[in-house]
């Protein structure tokens, strides 16, 4: 299993990258490897052209930026592990980084390479999904931003154009004191998610809940945001019935059909993993789910 | 620059063990086989070519990584670090010796890469238990030893750096 | 943790000796085949058919012989022209299966399944090969293909491969006793079907070939990652036309077989011959996309039994039929349903017994035995045929196994059936009853509905099972063991036993160096290698330690014996005057009466003019091929706590206790490390490993992503107890231990998984066990209890 021949390219700057994105035919960007290595070793990618990011300035790292955490599209999964501006500010988003891999693909996978690849089974693109992240993406001819729910386009893709660049990845914050929850099933510590759940909730005030945001991973081709079950439990106390519906909304949508897990087993999934995601947070938000 | 075919090919110097190490390589050419080949150091093997059985690991700036998964011209930058520098002066290091005397390892293709990424656990988590020493190995296939005769070596490797042996 | 076994009386047997293979192995200057490159050395690559089933019309290979580096495309036809045959020979060749049923050293006018080879390229590089493959043009025409094999018993299903007469190889029955009878007057028959699903052997490291023909030393040498260096060296001979004595196999450091490595490949011809034309090293790595494909894999089964028994749960009589996946072609006999058919009673006493077995062929890569072969199939079925008489009659699941399974009383117990020698299997040793108390004992059996209601109040399913095992270890003919004590005074071991990372190599030189009174340490074992004994058998079926081991503690007691003669002829003392110590032999008492070893070994190599002292032969040196008159019955019993998520029908494993009765015990070490890999192996056989293919015989698993093999944070940790029943079959009172601890474990764990979801009702009926199915039984289930 060795790669088809391809020139390989080393830029410093961004800039740099951009260029010979443009003017390369059949060019590709290669960041962590821990996705395209196996393609490209597998022969199932074939570009004429890739061009390392490992060496670009700039493109890594965690920071504040006015009221968002900013990760550079080369940060590695590892950072992020690791990070206590992560753990502090997006704590579901470590929570499900724990679920990425193993530490030897942790160490090289950057958040930009699992984004741009869009396996719809991986853990980063539904946190981003969750959380109503910004991508930003560059090209040659300037920056634009594009939501988490635009980016992905289908199966494995996004909507990247190819002389055009992720660069960064922009999160908003959920108020401290906010509730979170990330689980999946997998058949081995590490296995990409079979389905994944996420949950975020905030209570109000008065102890209701004041906003709820719901994903899940690998019922479609790109994660699934469920606005019908978080207008729900938004208007609730976070009582169990409030719950087992949302849940049931989770489980009723389309899910993805394959030999070795058909579409009801991934709609049960949903439905189980879902409840267990938003009581979870719920608990994490210091009131207790509501039981009848 | 452009290449024809496969035809290039690109003068490298690997930093390796601490030794500066020159090969010729094509661009796609991965840093396992250019260990392997080119630099004589088959110590690391390959057991898939896609990431998941880990035979492959090194140590890529001090972190575990699969070597099947890096391109070689791509590793120039970083000190690399195979089980070949494990031994010193041909004596079996600790851990080595841990694997030895409680049986961690039986045909020993799966063991170069499971040394690293415990080399890697013993310098950044002293204080590793069971479950963390079983999440580090979770990431390597092994089909000969059921991985408990490894946990205990890694947990002996551990016990002995912390001076409890 | 292991009790010691009681003295056997041989020095170095039971010590837990850290093994001589492991520095080198540890400080990563191991010599797998992929680290054997001879200078000029081609590399090759396979062109493999992407359809299971198609004829060939024509091979273009103008554009690859084009690409940078490819220095040489053979194809069928071009072996066809310098080879007698592009046959494979049968290996364990056999007069009651048909003829025309191996593969085919490359496929000249039809593929029968994906990933068969149609072409070998020969380049500069693996890289460059491969470049070369993707550009041979392959003009295939398809053909339907059958990837169900028990559709291959409808006559009108499409034929697998053109000249097979019948998609059914062979039909066979197992029978004894009278099942008519039996169930006829039973008071209660349950009838279960039962499907094993087929898997590979994955052993870390993939096969690989490197083939030197030498004109200085008129030899061909090829290096194999193989567990059966001499029958490689006799086929070579054999395809190649060219004379034994020029042919010298060597096995380089294994990294596992599994039983994958035991067979004589067509990839291996391949090369060598490739070789041998070209006049140029050739060197082929299997990558792990080959091994999905075209190395051999295990099952599928599919068994339709029923049991018939008394009002006492006492088994009255087993019959029913079987359906196994052969592949798409033959080579290598059909041990593996063999061993599965007569495997089915195991340690229990069966009255009568009827199975009818079909040997189906599909248009997928062909089966042999894997790590258990056949056996652990055999016992899933009787376990869950046990299971479910519990189930049905209200009784406990030990219990009914102690009511059927063989005493020590009853030993030897002669069963009616026959193993493949011919002879009938006989259970010689072993207290199956004690080795289940003592299982029940230590996972705490007897408490278990109390943890299991506890566990139930706080909305957790967990349950616990349990299974009985059986193996016939130390299978014959023979094997070899040469104990020679060079003029230097070096000791070595050589034999056709194979090392394949089950530390052979150490236990051999305990042995050796146990009745030569020489550290282990000192001993240089070799194995693998044509040119050091002229004949061997290899590694599989837990054989090797009772058969070599057995060879080479004869060996090294002649060797001793011889040393000791010639030591007291040449010091002279009387013969019961001299003691083996340290490498000499020495008058008892008198530490400056002395002999060396080298001293003794120059005097034997004789000076010209000169006699050997009397009565000692040439040499300081014995070989031996000890020959088996009867198995060697390890035995097992294993017991599991799993519990089970409802929700996802996801399974994890709480606690595993595992007994084995394996006899002495060589190094207790290796014992516990085998059988820990054994149980692991079962692990994933049990809940893990699915090789899938869609109905058109692709496969669809065909990276570690898809095929899921146990990692270390799905095992608990194992619980091992040994007893020690000595066999009396072989000198050294061993049983082999490669495989005994992987036969129970699909078993422990249905039966665990059925006591977990016992609310339910749920049965695992087919391995592995699939969180789809138990979510779908567990579906069924609430759907029929609302």
């Amino acid at each position: 299993m060795k790669p088809a021949p391809f020139a390989l390219h080393l830029p410093g700057t961004v800039p740099q990258a951009l260029q010979l994105l443009a003017g390369q035919p059949n060019a590709r960007v290669i960041a962590g490897g821990q996705s395209l290595m196996p393609m490209l070793n597998m022969r199932l990618a074939m570009p004429d052209h890739l061009i390392d990011l490992n060496g670009v300035q700039g493109l890594a790292g965690i920071r504040e930026d006015g009221g968002d955490i900013v990760l550079g599209a080369m940060t590695r999964q590892r950072e992020i592990e690791f990070s206590d501006l992560v753990a502090d500010k997006l704590p579901v988003m470590r929570e499900a980084i724990l679920n990425v891999g193993h530490r030897q693909t942790r160490n090289r996978g950057t958040i930009g390479g699992s984004l741009c690849h869009m396996d719809p089974s991986a853990e980063l693109p539904t946190i981003c999904a969750l959380m109503d992240a910004r991508m930003v993406i560059e090209s040659a001819r300037g920056r634009r931003e594009v939501p988490a729910a635009e980016f992905a386009e289908g199966f494995m893709s996004t909507c990247i154009q190819p002389e055009e660049l992720l660069t960064e990845v922009r999160i908003r914050p959920w108020a401290p004191g906010h509730g979170w929850r990330f689980l999946e099933f997998a058949r081995r510590h590490g296995d990409f998610a079979v389905v994944s759940a996420a949950a975020l909730v905030e209570r109000g005030a008065d102890g209701a809940i004041a906003r709820a945001a719901l994903v899940l991973g690998g019922v479609d081709a790109a994660p699934v945001r469920l606005p019908a079950a978080e207008a729900l439990l938004a208007g609730s106390r976070g009582e169990d019935a409030a719950l087992r519906e949302a849940a049931e909304l989770a489980g009723a949508g389309e899910a993805l059909d394959d030999p070795a897990y058909p579409s009801w087993y991934r709609q049960r999934l949903a439905r189980k993993l879902m409840y267990r995601a938003i009581a979870g947070a719920l608990e994490r938000c210091g009131a207790q789910p509501g039981r009848a | 620059m452009q290449e024809a075919g496969s035809a290039t090919l690109h003068k490298i110097v690997l930093h390796v063990n601490g030794q500066p190490r020159e090969a010729e390589v094509e661009s796609r050419t991965t840093l396992a086989d250019c260990l392997r080949g080119g630099l004589g150091l088959t110590g690391t093997h390959l057991g898939c070519e896609h990431g998941v059985c880990g035979a492959c690991t090194v140590l890529v700036d001090g972190h575990s990584a699969r070597s099947c998964l890096m391109l070689a011209r791509q590793a120039e930058r970083y000190p690399i670090d195979t089980v070949e520098g494990l031994a010193r002066d041909g004596l079996l290091n600790d851990l080595q010796q841990a694997f030895r005397e409680l049986h961690g390892l039986q045909c020993g293709f799966c063991t170069p890469g499971i040394l690293m990424t415990l080399t890697e656990l013993l310098r950044d988590q002293p204080k590793a238990d069971e479950a963390a020493v079983r999440d580090a190995l979770s990431g390597h296939l092994c089909r000969c030893t059921g991985y408990q005769n490894i946990v205990a070596a890694a947990l002996a490797a551990l016990r002995r750096q912390r001076g409890e042996a | 943790m292991t009790q010691l076994p009681p003295a056997s009386g041989l020095p170095q047997i039971g010590r837990r000796q850290p093994r001589i293979e492991d520095p080198r192995l540890l400080a990563g200057q191991g010599r797998y085949v992929s680290d054997v490159e001879p200078p000029g050395a081609l590399h090759a690559a396979f062109v493999r058919s992407p359809h299971a089933h198609a004829a060939i019309l024509s091979i273009d290979a103008s554009r690859a012989r084009e690409v940078p580096g490819v220095a040489a495309v053979l194809t069928a036809a071009d072996l066809a022209a310098r080879m007698p045959t592009l046959r494979m020979p049968l290996g364990f060749p056999t007069k009651a299966l048909p003829p025309d049923i191996t593969p085919y050293v490359l496929a000249p006018e039809e593929v029968c399944f994906v990933g068969e080879a149609v072409a070998l390229v020969l380049a500069t590089s693996r890289y460059a090969a491969e470049d070369g493959a993707a550009e041979v043009d392959v003009d295939y025409d398809p053909l339907p293909a059958l990837s169900d094999c028990r559709q291959a018993l409808d006559p009108d299903s499409p034929r697998v491969r053109r000249e097979a007469p019948d998609n059914v190889l062979t039909r066979f029955e197992v029978e004894y006793g009278d099942c008519g009878q039996a169930f006829a007057g039973a008071a209660h028959v349950f009838k279960e079907s039962l499907h094993q699903h087929r898997g590979g052997a994955h052993p870390m490291e993939g096969r690989g070939v490197v083939a030197e023909f030498d004109e200085l030393r008129d030899t061909l040498t090829v290096w194999s990652s193989t567990q059966m260096a001499h029958e490689l060296q006799f086929t070579l001979a054999e395809m190649l036309d060219i004379a034994e004595t020029r042919v010298r196999v060597l096995a380089p450091d294994v990294g596992g077989g599994f039983g994958a490595k035991f067979l004589v490949y067509p990839e291996e011809i391949a090369v060598a011959a490739a070789a041998l034309f070209l006049r140029k090293p050739v060197k082929w790595i299997e990558d792990r996309a080959e091994h999905f494909v075209s190395a051999i894999q295990e099952r599928d089964q599919y068994w339709d039994v029923e049991i018939a028994v008394d009002g006492e749960a006492r088994v009255l009589g087993i019959r029913g039929r079987m359906i196994h996946d052969q592949g798409a072609y033959t080579p290598q006999g059909i041990n593996c349903p063999y061993n599965a058919a007569t495997g089915v009673t195991g340690p229990y006493i069966v009255p009568a017994y009827r199975l009818e077995a079909y040997v189906a062929q599909t248009n997928k890569v062909y089966t042999i035995p894997v790590r258990g072969a056949g056996y652990p199939e055999g016992a899933f079925v009787m376990e869950r045929l046990l299971d479910r008489v519990a189930a049905e009659l209200g009784l406990d699941r030990a219990e009914v196994r102690l009511r059927n399974l063989v005493t020590p009383a009853k030993m030897p117990y002669v069963k009616p059936l026959k193993n493949r020698a011919g002879k009938p299997i006989t259970l010689d040793s072993g207290d199956y009853p004690a080795s289940q108390a003592t299982v029940l004992q230590a996972i705490g059996y007897a408490g278990f509905a109390q943890r299991k209601a506890q566990a139930r109040s706080e909305g957790r399913y967990i349950g616990i099972g349990l299974a009985h095992a059986v193996k016939g270890t130390g299978r014959g003919p023979f094997e070899s063991g040469c104990v020679k004590i060079s003029s230097t005074g070096r000791v070595s071991v050589a034999t056709g036993a194979m090392a394949m990372g089950q530390g052979m190599h150490t236990a051999m030189a305990q042995i050796a160096a146990g009745e030569l009174g020489v550290p282990v340490e000192s001993v240089q074992v070799i194995s693998g290698d044509t040119s050091f004994i002229s004949m061997g058998i290899g590694g599989f079926a837990s054989r090797q330690t009772v058969t070599a081991g057995s060879s080479v503690l004869l060996a090294a007691r002649q060797v001793a014996g011889k040393a000791r003669k010639v030591g007291a002829y040449l010091l002279q003392a009387g013969e019961d005057e001299v003691e083996l110590r340290d490498g000499r032999v020495q008058v008892r008492g008198q530490p400056g009466r002395a002999m060396s070893f080298a001293q003794i070994a120059r005097t034997l190599r004789g000076i010209p003019g000169y006699d050997l002292p009397p009565g000692a032969g040439a040499g300081l040196e014995a070989t031996v091929y000890w020959e088996p008159d009867a198995m060697a019955y390890a035995n097992a019993c294993h017991a599991c706590e799993v519990e089970v998520d409802v929700d996802t029908g996801g399974v994890s494993l709480l606690r595993y206790v595992a007994m084995q009765d394996c006899g002495t015990l060589i190094n207790p070490l290796i014992v516990e490390g085998q059988i820990h890999g054994g149980i692991v192996h079962g692990i994933g056989n049990a809940l893990f490993e699915y090789m899938r293919y869609d109905e058109y015989g692709q496969p669809l698993s065909t990276t570690f992503a898809d095929y899921l093999l146990p990692t270390s944070t799905e095992i608990p940790p194992l619980e091992l107890i040994f007893a020690h029943s000595p066999s009396a079959t072989n000198p050294l009172g061993v049983k082999g231990v490669g495989e005994v601890g992987t036969i129970p474990v699909t078993s422990a764990i249905a039966s665990a998984i059925d006591d977990a979801l016992s609310d339910f009702g749920v049965r695992v009926q087919a391995i592995p066990v699939d969180p789809v199915r138990l979510a779908q039984q567990l579906e069924e289930s609430r759907r029929k209890a609302a």
